[in-house]
């Protein structure tokens, strides 16, 4: 891969169903453009797993796979970083006040997981409600200078 | 399909493989089928060897988790062989690996049971 393709600025944006398969389709497309970005195979690994989480939640918690829903994706890279934007149309969550899922009284509950291990693989996440509704996560990830 | 699970005994234990991507829709639903069919059955000694799994989100480790508390609760014990480094790192991450009885090697794993 040429150091031109690396440093190169790229952006997709699309407008998903809200199914499963956007979730696959959102991953994918976000490999593509990491890969040509030159992360490593951990940082590929990392940022597809947030990706994949975030999407999970705007089309199952968000948007209850509503046909009638979109989920708003979008990825870019410059030279600095990679940033991945997604929201849906749901009515919001309480973001701020999430429980731990390392606190033992929540070791073992089935969900509750995501949020969590997005933050844990990705270098900034930012969540807000959108006016007049929705959540929006934006995911960012730096480059590393080689 | 993305996830495949095979179910074979090796003595009184009861040994699932699988393989593929644990994930929200038809792999961990397969997984937890598979699970709770099990624990409607009576096993007791479950060892889940994920040697082959490429990929679990967290839904996955969901149902891990769920497939853990229902065996345990029934009595019998839940156990896992061959994680990837991946998946590794994941229950590291969530603090679960310390819960699970991981084993990197089947016989071992087998002895292991009581």
């Amino acid at each position: 891969m040429s150091n031109q393709s690396r440093h190169e600025a790229e952006t997709v944006e699309r407008s998903l169903d809200s199914t499963l398969e956007s979730v696959d389709y959102a991953e994918e497309i976000t490999m593509g453009v990491a890969q040509r970005a030159g992360f490593d195979e951990d940082d590929l690994t990392k940022i597809g797993m947030a990706v994949r989480e975030s999407m999970v939640n705007a089309v199952v918690h968000g948007n209850r796979y509503n046909a009638n829903k979109k989920v708003r994706f979008s990825v870019s890279k410059n030279e600095e970083r990679l940033t991945v934007r997604i929201s849906d149309e749901g009515e919001g969550f309480d973001y701020e006040h999430l429980p731990d899922p390392l606190a033992p009284e929540n070791l073992f509950r089935s969900s509750g997981r995501g949020i969590f291990l997005i933050r844990s693989f990705m270098d900034e996440v930012r969540i807000r409600r959108l006016d007049p509704g929705g959540t929006e996560i934006v995911l960012v990830k730096h480059m590393v200078s080689k | 399909m993305s996830v495949k699970l095979n179910t074979r005994q090796v003595g009184d234990v009861s040994v699932v493989d699988v393989a593929g991507r644990i994930t929200l829709g038809e792999g961990s639903s397969a997984l937890r089928d598979t699970l709770r069919d099990m624990v409607t059955k009576n096993h007791k000694k479950i060892l889940l060897n994920l040697g082959e799994v490429s990929y679990i989100d967290s839904s996955g480790i969901g149902e891990l988790v769920s497939g853990f508390t229902s065996v345990t609760n029934s009595g019998g014990q839940l156990k896992l062989l061959g994680l990837s480094k991946r998946v590794k790192d994941l229950l590291q991450i969530t603090k679960l690996y310390t819960v699970f009885d991981v084993h990197e090697e089947e016989a071992s794993a087998i002895r292991s049971f009581a």
